[in-house]
């Protein structure tokens, strides 16, 4: 038994057209960890969170999560225990009304009557969407939709929270609610980003994919000072970092070297 | 083209239903045994893609007119028979329901023209048959094509059919099929060409949709042509027993509701309410009312011109007679009418009225 | 392209009227589509020439538009919208059945513009009921309904799947076909190959997005098995709207109301 809650050792992939997504790519993540997977585009970042679920599998390596290896057996309780939300929220919201699609999960489960209500009540809830709940889901903001797409998997108690680009299309109050919900999520959690500032703000660990293997991994602050590495790639330091673009100060810097 | 439930007879619709609820309760069953779980989303979004593409027009070449996709071959092609029955069905069923397009009782005509044809004839027999084992562009534009045009044709002559029968419209079988198949080819030779271009277009991106789409078929011809079979024999029995309760007497559903409610019962109701209302009704219309004769007048005229589309075979004169005494078509019928239709909406605006007050 | 725009829009409004909190929009949506199945039998199983008994039906759409708090105007412009298709059929009619059945002083009304009426009677009151059930239930209510009728499940999740994506697809057809326009410069019809080019790339985008939704789906558990909850009750109420409205359907059908009213009303004249 490992005391990590995500345990991936040299995991290979290869698309049935030859492209390989993943090189040999090892990552331990322990309970409560807030983790940042970045990269260009197609550096497999994408693939790699496909893999924690069982979406896709492996070609070569291994996966364990929680106490379990990820093998066609164990498959139903990993999907519990990983909750995945994905990028765009209309994929994700599939049932014709919000309560509908939080409770899509619950029922799978096995749950019925009461427990579903209940399940799915709390979820809304947490999310600040109890309201919508008898919306369909095509009446919803942006972020109203990115909410009610946390709720349905919150709806199944994971234990690992996995997005997909949690900001991506969202307008800055709608970016900085949902920061802000994501904050008070216990969870282990794992994010892909663009959103730099978003992870120097979320997670105080990153991992760097490139080309389909692991190119740094360690604390955020650390990797977003070497710009040699995130030239290399294909990357920039978050805004928040960056001089400023009147005075060319850099406030964070100046900051840190306090 | 859709049908619609005005120009339908309750025979036909509820017949056409028959066969459409049972070959969707078919494909339903067919479609859980393949245990493909990945078709159950893609079903869903290939159905929302029809309108989707629906919403975009094109220039028919040296016509100046525009056409737009129809979408049953093509949903064959990418989702093999049984699903893409499914798909085409549901795309009906909210035309029917919010676009209303046809009608809800039309729906299983509907279906049956627009699904049955593209689905369980045009693709195994037309499309499958020539494209082979190994799909060649030239054989995929000529199989889209002759496909799609023979399958719009049956879809047209099942209109044409199913309006003639029902016996609504007075358009005789022979101009309505000279109206119809023509526009059909144009429609058909278009659609098949748009297919062809589509499923080109897809076999270059990604083959292993169109190969996935051939191999997903354990079932050989066999099990088709069983599936055409079967529901030619139900849309038969179905349409018998209909136009045999139709037929009976004009006025079908009086009859089957004496037949379905037990006789006595209905009789003793008719004996305690319907008698003494169609008696008085009869007194009054005996009164000289030139409306009354002019309807015996007319009267022979009358069966002599229905007889030509009343191909359920409900012409004995006899029926005639009474069918044209409850034409209600009298000045009587007419103040009638209009009176009513006040009545109508004068309880719906009262209602209205009352309802917001509170 | 403008039709469908309406349509979506149409079927957004229509959706949003079946939210409404009336005690029609309680009731169990299984009631309503019965009725409306009755209904429809009731006035299609009318003999061609029939007219004027097919106007006491009037007082359903009325009644339920009253009751449900539907906006008339709208659903008066829905239905004025689709008559145009039957007319098309039904306009013949005078033409091959010019068979005089009522004379009017000197007017003589041939069997055809009689039967044509009927048609566009029978058309009003078909597809109003249609909509009328529409916007009182709304169309995952009636999904559900049908499905505990007993229409298989497998079909049933396909209509909620179709009804969910319908909005996603055609906005995002109609941002390519947008984008398009702009570059085309007032050209009107899209060229055959440009057009299957634009279609065949929305198809594969589509199939790209059913392969996230099925990932999604996955992602939450399901085995190919779908769930429901909790169904409505089939209660006392239902049953009594069931067959108040039946009961009245049958009495006009098979009672000429009008017919009757009218004679009574021109000898009290007379």
């Amino acid at each position: 038994m490992s005391h990590h809650i995500v345990d991936i050792v040299d995991l290979c992939h290869t698309y049935s057209d030859g492209t390989e997504a993943l090189r040999g790519v090892s990552v331990r993540i322990t309970h409560g960890e807030s983790v940042a997977i970045i990269g260009a585009n197609g550096t497999g970042k994408s693939t790699l969170l496909l893999h924690l679920n069982g979406y896709l599998t492996a070609t070569s390596g291994t996966i364990r999560i929680g106490d379990f290896p990820l093998t066609k057996g164990t498959l139903p309780e990993i999907r519990r225990t990983v909750g995945m939300v994905f990028q765009d929220p209309d994929d994700q919201l599939f049932m014709p009304t919000v309560y509908d699609d939080v409770a899509f999960g619950p029922l799978n489960l096995g749950l019925v009557g009461t427990d579903v209500d209940q399940r799915v009540g709390d979820a809304l809830e947490r999310v600040g969407a109890a309201h919508l709940r008898t919306k369909p889901p095509y009446r919803l903001s942006g972020g109203e939709k990115k909410r009610v797409a946390i709720a349905t998997v919150l709806a199944m108690s994971p234990d690992i929270l996995v997005m997909d680009e949690p900001t991506s299309g969202l307008d800055p109050y709608g970016r900085r609610q949902l920061m802000q919900l994501l904050k008070e999520f216990h969870h282990t959690k794992i994010f892909t980003s663009h959103d730099l500032d978003m992870v120097l703000e979320l997670c105080p660990r990153t991992i760097i994919l490139h080309r389909g293997m692991i190119a740094a991994d360690g604390p955020t602050e650390e990797i977003f000072l070497n710009t040699a590495l995130l030239e290399e790639c294909h990357l920039e330091q978050p805004l928040s970092m960056q001089g400023c673009p009147i005075c060319n100060r850099n406030i964070l810097l100046s900051c840190q070297l306090k | 083209m859709h049908m619609s439930d005005a120009l339908l007879s309750p025979t036909v619709g509820v017949a056409m239903w028959a066969v459409a609820a049972g070959t969707i309760a078919y494909c339903s069953s067919k479609v859980r045994k393949e245990l493909d779980d990945r078709k159950i989303p893609l079903m869903g979004v290939l159905g929302a893609f029809i309108f989707a593409a629906q919403m975009i027009n094109f220039t028919i070449p040296a016509t100046g007119s525009s056409g737009h996709l129809g979408g049953g071959l093509i949903l064959a092609i990418l989702l093999g028979p049984y699903a893409a029955f499914l798909t085409i069905s549901s795309v009906l069923v909210v035309q029917a329901l919010f676009f209303a397009d046809g009608g809800l009782l039309a729906l299983g005509c509907n279906i049956f023209n627009l699904g049955f044809f593209p689905a369980f004839i045009a693709y195994p027999f037309i499309y499958k048959k020539i494209i082979g084992h190994k799909p060649t562009p030239a054989k995929l534009s000529v199989a889209s094509v002759v496909a799609a045009v023979i399958g719009m044709q049956m879809g047209a002559l099942g209109v044409v059919l199913e309006t003639v029968s029902s016996g609504i419209s007075s358009l005789p079988f022979s101009s309505f099929v000279i109206l119809m198949q023509p526009i059909h080819l144009a429609i058909g030779i278009v659609e098949g060409l748009v297919t062809a271009a589509v499923v080109s277009f897809v076999y270059n991106a990604r083959p292993e949709i169109l190969q996935s789409a051939l191999e997903a078929r354990p079932i050989g011809n066999h099990p088709v042509k069983n599936v055409v079979l079967a529901f030619l024999a139900v849309a038969l029995i179905t349409g018998g027993i209909v136009s045999l309760f139709a037929s009976e007497n004009p006025d079908g559903l009086e009859w089957s509701i004496t037949r379905v409610t037990g006789m006595k019962e209905l009789k003793g109701a008719q004996e305690g309410l319907h008698g003494p209302l169609s008696s008085l009704q009869e007194r009054i219309s005996f009164l000289p009312d030139y409306t009354f004769r002019k309807q015996v007048e007319v009267k022979p005229e009358a069966v002599g011109n229905q007889s030509s589309h009343a191909i359920m075979g409900e012409t004995k004169p006899e029926d005639k007679k009474t069918e044209v005494n409850k034409l209600g078509t009298s000045v009587a019928g007419i103040v009638g009418g209009l009176l009513s239709l006040g009545v109508s909406f004068l309880s719906g605006f009262l209602l209205k009225k009352r309802i917001h007050s509170d | 392209m403008r039709y469908i725009d309406g349509a979506v829009r149409d079927f957004k409004n229509l959706d949003l009227l079946a939210t409404g909190e009336t005690a029609i929009h309680r009731l169990d949506a299984r009631a309503k589509v019965i009725v409306t199945l009755v209904f429809i039998i009731s006035v299609v199983s009318f003999n061609k020439y029939e007219l004027t008994a097919l106007f006491p039906f009037f007082i359903y759409p009325a009644v339920m538009m009253a009751l449900g708090n539907l906006p008339a105007g709208y659903m008066a412009g829905k239905i004025v919208f689709v008559l145009p298709f039957a007319l098309a059929v039904a306009i013949f009619n005078p033409l091959f059945d010019q068979q005089v059945m009522i004379q009017l002083g000197p007017f003589g009304i041939s069997g055809g513009w009689i039967s044509c009426a009927s048609v566009v009677v029978r058309s009003i009151l078909t597809v109003g009921a249609a909509i009328i059930l529409v916007g009182l239930t709304g169309f995952p209510g009636i999904c559900k309904a049908l499905e505990q009728l007993g229409m298989p499940q497998v079909f049933a999740v396909q209509l909620l799947f179709l009804y969910r994506y319908i909005f996603v697809l055609t906005e995002e057809g109609g941002r390519a076909s947008r984008a398009r326009e702009l570059r085309s410069f007032g050209e009107k019809g899209l060229s055959l190959a440009s057009y299957t080019s634009l279609i065949s790339h929305l198809l594969l985008r589509t199939w790209q997005r059913a392969e996230r939704i099925h990932m999604a789906m996955l992602a939450r558990g399901f085995t190919g098995e779908f769930h429901t909850g909790q169904p409505k009750q089939f209660g006392g109420r239902e049953l009594f709207f069931v067959i108040v409205w039946s009961a009245i359907f049958i009495a006009l059908r098979l009672q000429n109301i009008p017919q009757l009213i009218g004679t009574i009303v021109m000898r009290m004249l007379s």
